[in-house]
């Protein structure tokens, strides 16, 4: 199928969906509106609150405290993650150690810690850092600690052969292994840095995305629940892109999936 | 004046311990020197321990017993003078062809300008010299063999180790290689020790032919002169008559240890 024709579909399944939309929640069926306004709103006025929104200018400060908090989350708990993965893999002592505190953490749901972060760290923006951080750290580390672990047995040889000092392999194998591994990761991370910032707002703040949705929400400004989502979802599929085009420039070296270089 | 040798392994036992506690003796007794300048080919059934017996020459294993002596020094540690050629495919995937052929020069140190420069040209002594910026995964079987090769020699060691190089590859990639191998080696003559399960290979390539016996405790049980002429074309030298001659006496030998290798194989898979 050529790219014009699947752009074609997909552009319709949204014109189809969104037409739906308005028309079960303006016109009766029977008698009866199948989607009361009240609940479902309708994308005409979506799009209004939209608009209203960019023109006015108020979204881009909301929009720049959500981005700011997403890449903060993310720079601080990949570093962290980097660390403490090449820390564990070279150490098996100290992973056997920690190994149980690990998954019990990790298996916590994070939504419970951001009361105590508020708590801790306030209503600003580092309360919803913190929250992000610890998504965006256990699959950093996780990929990492993989990744030094299962660099090929020859070509560690091979390095040793070549001559290289364990400093050397570290720069020259381990690190470009461990790095890998955490970029083909990078599409969850991310995602995970965004949903941190954006609960956190949500549960407790006075600006970003989350606090926008969370304000509609609590005066049943259904339109208001819907525009937030809206533009949370481009937000989202925006930085996807960027990470997809970052992603294509480091690991070039990397074969596809479907073969070609 | 007599030229030290290149490689001579003495009374080398190599042993394993098995997860159960067992130790597996993989190599027992294997004497077996290589000259300055000689290429010898070691030949056995699968399972005989040969590419254990190159890790030791390598330093990358420690034989249990015996000593490991390159140029007339006991080897401690890995094997600085040796460069590696491995079964596997070795090369660093992160790295373009011609960074992992001049990986060897960064790492000593040498001008990165340099270093280019050389590998560049290695590439091209290896047929490659246009797919210097393609990374491994974009080439085929055959052309990573090829920088693997440039990689290790362009650290211009004096002993070549290899361990089945040319496996992977399908019949006739191997010949190319062979003649590729052959050609590079008669430029310096390099002492080179090559295993290898294939005997028309190792007899086309070397200078003598060592057997190993199936294993465990496997022992090298033969070792033959290989005089047909210098330099050789791999293609050529097969229809040589002492090629066959040479071929089915050293078959003689191999051809019981190879079934008593598979024989051994079979039984410990229905063991299992």
């Amino acid at each position: 199928m050529s790219r014009v024709t699947l752009l074609a579909l997909q552009v319709l399944v949204a014109v189809v969906c969104i037409a739906l939309w308005q028309l079960l929640s303006t016109v009766a069926v029977f008698g009866k509106i199948l989607l009361p306004p009240f609940f479902f709103s309708n994308p005409v006025d979506v799009l209004a609150q939209i608009v209203k929104w960019f023109s006015s200018g108020v979204i881009w400060k909301h929009l720049g405290i959500t981005l700011t908090e997403s890449i903060l989350a993310f720079v601080i708990g990949s570093a962290g993650g980097v660390l403490v993965g090449f820390w564990f893999a070279r150490q098996p002592l100290v992973a056997a150690v920690f190994d149980p505190y690990v998954k019990m953490v990790n298996a916590l749901p994070r939504v419970v810690l951001a009361p105590i972060f508020a708590l801790w760290l306030g209503l600003g923006i580092w309360s919803k850092v913190a929250l992000g951080v610890t998504l965006v750290f256990f699959i950093v580390f996780f990929n990492v600690y993989q990744g030094v672990k299962e660099v090929s047995r020859t070509v560690l040889d091979n390095g040793r052969m070549l001559g290289m000092s364990e400093r050397q392999l570290m720069r020259h194998v381990y690190w470009p292994s461990a790095l890998s591994w955490m970029f083909s990761s990078l599409h969850t991370s991310v995602g995970f840095a965004v949903v941190g910032a954006v609960v956190g707002e949500y549960l407790g703040s006075a600006a970003g995305l989350g606090y926008l949705i969370q304000q509609a929400e609590g005066v049943f400004d259904v339109a208001g629940v819907f525009a937030g989502m809206f533009v949370l979802s481009a937000f989202v599929i925006l930085i996807d892109y960027g990470v997809t085009l970052v992603e294509r420039r480091l690991l070039v070296w990397r074969p596809t999936v479907d073969g070609r270089g | 004046m007599t030229t030290p040798t290149a490689v001579a392994l003495e009374d080398a036992k190599v042993a394993f311990r098995l997860g159960d506690g067992r130790i597996y003796t993989a190599v027992e007794k294997a004497h077996l020197a290589v000259a300055q300048g000689e290429f010898v080919a070691i030949v056995g059934p699968t399972g005989c321990g040969k590419s254990t017996l190159l890790n030791v020459a390598a330093g990358l294993l420690k034989p249990a017993a015996g000593s490991v002596r390159i140029f007339d020094r006991p080897l401690s540690g890995l094997n600085r003078d040796a460069g590696y050629l491995f079964q596997a495919d070795a090369l660093f995937p992160w790295k373009t062809a011609l960074d992992n052929v001049a990986i060897g020069l960064d790492i000593m140190g040498a001008p990165r300008a340099e270093a280019v420069q050389r590998a560049q040209k290695w590439l091209t002594a290896v047929g490659l010299g246009a797919f210097a910026n393609r990374y491994p995964h974009m080439l085929s079987g055959g052309q990573r063999k090829r920088v693997a090769l440039a990689q290790v020699l362009i650290r211009d060691p004096k002993i070549l180790l290899m361990d089945e190089p040319f496996g992977p590859l399908d019949a006739q990639t191997r010949q190319v290689m062979g003649n590729l191998l052959l050609d590079l080696w008669n430029a310096d003559r390099k002492a080179v020790l090559f295993v290898t399960h294939d005997l028309e290979e190792a007899i086309a390539l070397a200078d003598r032919v060592v057997i190993m016996s199936a294993g465990p405790s496997s022992r090298i049980i033969g070792d033959w002169r290989v005089s047909l002429q210098r330099p050789r074309d791999i293609f050529e030298v097969r229809l040589d008559k002492e090629f066959h001659a040479l071929h089915r006496e050293i078959w003689n030998v191999l051809k019981d240890e190879v079934m008593k290798g598979y024989a051994q194989s079979t039984q410990a898979a229905e063991a299992v």
